[in-house]
Order: C-alpha cells, then sequence, then structure tokens
C-alpha cells in the first residue's frame, strides 16, 4: 500500500482567498498515479474549492485569489494554455446531481462533442461503456433519448458519473457524492470506484467518515483550511493517528 | 379521540375565515384589472365599427384624411416597427448574452449595468430629441424610417437587455458549472445549454417591445414620421429605408387634432386598428411562449 507510487498531482503550499478572507492557508500535499484519496472534513473547511483549485473553475468565481503552485503531471497547472484539456482530464463530480436538460444520451456525448468528436459509432460505443460504468446502462438503455433532467436523483447522480467519465480522465474528483443518493447506490458506486482505481486515480471528498475508511488508501483531515492529518488510513483511522484532533472526529467525539 | 383531534377550535375558525377573505380580495383585483381592457375595447369597437371594412385597411386616405382608410399609416407602422426591431433585438440580445454570460464583475460593468437601468427610465420625448440630433441632423440620415427605427431601437435596447437578461439568469447556475467540469467552452456551454433554455423568455421580451414601438408618437414624430403621405395601395415594399411614411400612431394624432370635420369614427376606427395589431402580436407572443415551454427541460 505504500509502495512509492508516480505523482499524479502535486500541491504546494497553495493558498485561496475570497475578497479579503483567505479560506486555505498554505497546504501542500502529493496525490499519487492510481490512488484513492480521500479528504474529509467538517463544513467550511474548503474541501469543494480545493476541487476548483484543481480544475481552474475557480477562474469562474469572481474575487477569488489563488497563490502557490498546483501541478497534474509534473506541469504548473496556472501555466496551462488549454484550460480545457486540463478540465478533461479531470472528471468532477458535484454533491448535488445535474442532470443537463438533454436527452440521457446527449449528457454523455455532451463532453466528447464539445472536444470535437463527431463518429456517430464511437459516440454510442462511449456513451454504452460510461453508462455501464456508472451502473446505469440496464436502467436507461431503452429510453436514452429521454430527458436527463427527469431521472430519479440517485440515477441523476450515476449520470453525473458517466459524464464526467465521457471524457476518459485520468483523475476522478468525486464531491460529496452520495449526499443525494440512498445507501444501496451508494454501494454500487463505490463498487465501481473500486474497479476503477486501477485506470484512474480517485479524489474523494467526503462527509461520511466510514466511506472514507473503507475505500481510500490515503486521507486527509482538512480543518478550516489547513491540512490536521494526512497519512495512509491504517494510520488516519488507527486509535493513535498524528493528531488527537482526528481521532476526535473519526470517531464522532465532535464534529 | 380522533374525532376530537381534527375538531374545529375558534382558532381554526379564524384561520379558515382569513384565508377565504385573502382568496376573495385577490381575486377580485385580478378582476379589476381585466375590467378596463374589456371596456375599452368594446368601447372603441363600437364607436368604429360604422368605418371598420377591408378597404379601411387597404386605401390611402384621402380628401385631406376625412375619407379612404388607413393604409400609408397601417404600413408605416409594420415598417418602421420591424426595422427597429431588426436593429435592437440583436443587439440587445447578445449585449445581454455578455453581461449575462461573459463580463466579470468589476467597475466597468456596473456602470453598463446602471446605465441600462437607468435608460429604460428615459422619456420618450427625450429619446426623439436624442434621435433628431444624432441620427437626422449629425449623422446626416435625414428625416426617414432609418432615423425614426434607429430611435425607436434605442428606446427599447434597455427593455430587451433586461428581459433577456433575467431569462439567462433563470437558467441555473449547477448546469454551467457542469459543463466547465467538463472542458466545455463558455460559447459552447451558452449554445448548447443557456439558450436553448431561455429562448422562450428572450423571444417574449422581444416580442412584447413590439406594442410598444407600435404604439409611440413621440420618437418618430420629430425623426420620419410625416402628416400625411400617398403610397401605392396594396404594395407592401412601397416604402424605403430612405423614405419618410406615416404611422398609425401619429395619425391618430393628427386626426383628432388637426383634422376638423372628419368623421366621427375615424379616430376610433384607427384605435382600433392599432390595438388589434398589437393584441394579435402579443397571442403571437404567448403561443410562442407556451410552445416553447412545453419543450422546456428541467
Amino acid at each position: 500500500m505504500s509502495e512509492p507510487r508516480q505523482k499524479k498531482i502535486e500541491v504546494e503550499n497553495l493558498r485561496l482567498s475570497y475578497g479579503s478572507k483567505e479560506v486555505i492557508h498554505g497546504i501542500s500535499f502529493d496525490i499519487g498515479q492510481g490512488e484513492i484519496f480521500a479528504i474529509i472534513g467538517p463544513a467550511q473547511s474548503a474541501k469543494t474549492s480545493l476541487l476548483k483549485c484543481i480544475n481552474r473553475t475557480l477562474d469562474f468565481v469572481a474575487g477569488a485569489k489563488v497563490s502557490g503552485v498546483i501541478k497534474v503531471d509534473g506541469q504548473d497547472i496556472s501555466k496551462s494554455k488549454n484550460v480545457y484539456e486540463l478540465r478533461r482530464k479531470i472528471g468532477m463530480v458535484a454533491p448535488l446531481p445535474v442532470g443537463l436538460p438533454l436527452s440521457i444520451y446527449d449528457n454523455v456525448a455532451f463532453a466528447p462533442r464539445a472536444a470535437g468528436m463527431r463518429n456517430k459509432h464511437a459516440l454510442d460505443e462511449l456513451v454504452e461503456r460510461c453508462l455501464t460504468q456508472a451502473a446505469l446502462w440496464d436502467e436507461v438503455k431503452d429510453r436514452l433519448d429521454s430527458l436527463g433532467t427527469k431521472l430519479s436523483g440517485g440515477q441523476q447522480q450515476r449520470l453525473t458519473i458517466a459524464r464526467a467519465l465521457s471524457h476518459s480522465p485520468e483523475v476522478l474528483c468525486l464531491d460529496e457524492f452520495s449526499i443525494a443518493i440512498d445507501p444501496v447506490t451508494t454501494m454500487r458506486i463505490e463498487d465501481v470506484l473500486k474497479e476503477l482505481r486501477e485506470k484512474i486515480t480517485i479524489i474523494l471528498v467526503t462527509n461520511l467518515v466510514q466511506q472514507a475508511r473503507r475505500l481510500a488508501d490515503r486521507t486527509m483531515f482538512l480543518w478550516n483550511g489547513e491540512v490536521v492529518e494526512l497519512g495512509t488510513n491504517d494510520v488516519v483511522f488507527s486509535q493513535r493517528p498524528q493528531s488527537q484532533k482526528t481521532y476526535e472526529y473519526v470517531n464522532g467525539i465532535f464534529g | 379521540m380522533a374525532s376530537t383531534v381534527f375538531a374545529e377550535t375558534a382558532f381554526t375558525r379564524k384561520k379558515r375565515l382569513n384565508e377565504r377573505i385573502a382568496q376573495v380580495v385577490f381575486g377580485l383585483m385580478a378582476v379589476a384589472l381585466v375590467t378596463p381592457l374589456l371596456f375599452i375595447i368594446g368601447y372603441l369597437f363600437k364607436q368604429a365599427l360604422p368605418l371598420l371594412s377591408f378597404d379601411f385597411l387597404t386605401l390611402n386616405p384621402t380628401d385631406g384624411m376625412r375619407h379612404g382608410g388607413i393604409w400609408s399609416a397601417l404600413l408605416g407602422t409594420i415598417w418602421l416597427v420591424t426595422a427597429s426591431l431588426c436593429i435592437s433585438a440583436p443587439i440587445g440580445v447578445l449585449a445581454a448574452v455578455y453581461l449575462n454570460e461573459y463580463a466579470e464583475e468589476n467597475w466597468f460593468t456596473r456602470i453598463i449595468n446602471l446605465a441600462v437601468v437607468n435608460l429604460a427610465g428615459v422619456p420618450s420625448i427625450v429619446h426623439a430629441l436624442f434621435g433628431l440630433g444624432a441620427f437626422v441632423l449629425f449623422a446626416g440620415i435625414g428625416r426617414s424610417i432609418l432615423a425614426a427605427s434607429l430611435t425607436l431601437a434605442i428606446m427599447t435596447l434597455p427593455v430587451i437587455i433586461a428581459s433577456t437578461k433575467e431569462s439567462l439568469a433563470a437558467v441555473p447556475r449547477s448546469f454551467r458549472e457542469a459543463c466547465w467540469n467538463v472542458g466545455a467552452t463558455r460559447w459552447q456551454t451558452i449554445r448548447r445549454i443557456v439558450l436553448p433554455n431561455s429562448i422562450s423568455g428572450i423571444l417574449t421580451g422581444v416580442i412584447l417591445q413590439v406594442s410598444r414601438t407600435a404604439g409611440e408618437t413621440a420618437p418618430i414624430m420629430f425623426t420620419g414620421a410625416v402628416f400625411f403621405k400617398k403610397i401605392p395601395e396594396g404594395d407592401v415594399f412601397a416604402y424605403g429605408l430612405k423614405d419618410q411614411c406615416m404611422a398609425l400612431s401619429m395619425h391618430l394624432y393628427t386626426v383628432t387634432t388637426q383634422v376638423t370635420n372628419a368623421p366621427e369614427a375615424l379616430p376610433y376606427a384607427i384605435a382600433v386598428v392599432l390595438l388589434g395589431t398589437v393584441l394579435m402580436v402579443n397571442a403571437l407572443s404567448i403561443g410562442l411562449r407556451v410552445y416553447l415551454r412545453s419543450r422546456k427541460k428541467w
């Protein structure tokens, strides 16, 4: 579990402020190739903002200022000219499911089409593969042209995951993906994640401490924009993590 | 026991009564809103009846406005409205897309937004003077349909921008974020998601400006509308952009104030045609809205 991996994402002294309020106070960490990396922490600990830094959708937030360095595959993303390519490299699943107001098929085909893919046959194959990976194919294969927005919440969340997989990302960020769906569906998606870990790096932001414990290789405990603890799961979830705070949070004594 | 749980108390009785009163009062207000409109339409129709005929629409006025129809005025209004919307709709919609989708919040965009709001509140006679100065005299276009349409366009622009922005803002931000997350550009997001889902509101906003444009007298009085003009009957391209024209609103004004011995029904008939045109356009916009709403996707 602790064999040296190639670094996929490197974050060095990252600071983020909205206006005059700093929410991330200089954090550094690495995420290895093919790792499931969990980020836990209470609300307002800047978990979602951190993900937005990584795929640079923070560019769309007025008044946000980032300093420090984030490297993906060794390349500084702030110097990336092709930010769209960066975002395709990083699949992002938001907390609340978002079915785009398009058909189920078009929801999944949206990203490849935006990247210029026109071949109908290749698109068909891709849509089937992504929906299958997201454990949704069997439920929707007969109604691919009905609206994605009309699916149930759990189905829409799997549709969102299928869409995030549709641009063949190398990193998949899941931002509290299970808050809108039932435990059974959550388990199905977790199984999917376990299969995907062979091929892609997964960043799992979660409020469910047990989910991080079940799935992750390493877990980072963020608290008010600072890293309290970062280590392999057998340390973070042990009786003796580095920080007493981690022990208390993980075991539900506070937070 | 269940009966005591659901039994009516003095408090619930009062609540129920209040609910009833509120419903009736609000309902009455809604009815009160419609009554004047029905009265206006009914009264106009009754007064105009002796003159209304197909010929009234298709013949030029003759005999110093006292006989004939209103063809040149009707066609003039159609030309003015069409030309001004052809100018203001594209500019207004594109500017609104920029302001809502691209522009960042800074002092510059705040000034633009402030200008749009204030421009919407400028009285039409002020627009008229601006049009006279800027288009007719300074730009040297002269009094013409073009100058009048430009003036009308300036007048409708801020309203089109405001209504378009509102329609765009009604599309949830989460849709945009989902698109950006998968590597779509802003334009791809606008083109594939934002515009298809706001088009009904945008079109309605634009079409509603037809009635406003058709009804305005002041902005066209100095910039292109004339007291009387004879044009070939039955030819819809009788006017050119450089021509001056008659217009229904102006015609109504001149007939009531300048022409003596005109038939009593004449102003009413003109008003009916103006109102009829406007109501037809509004009906079209409602129809379009219903159609596009039915295809709305969330």
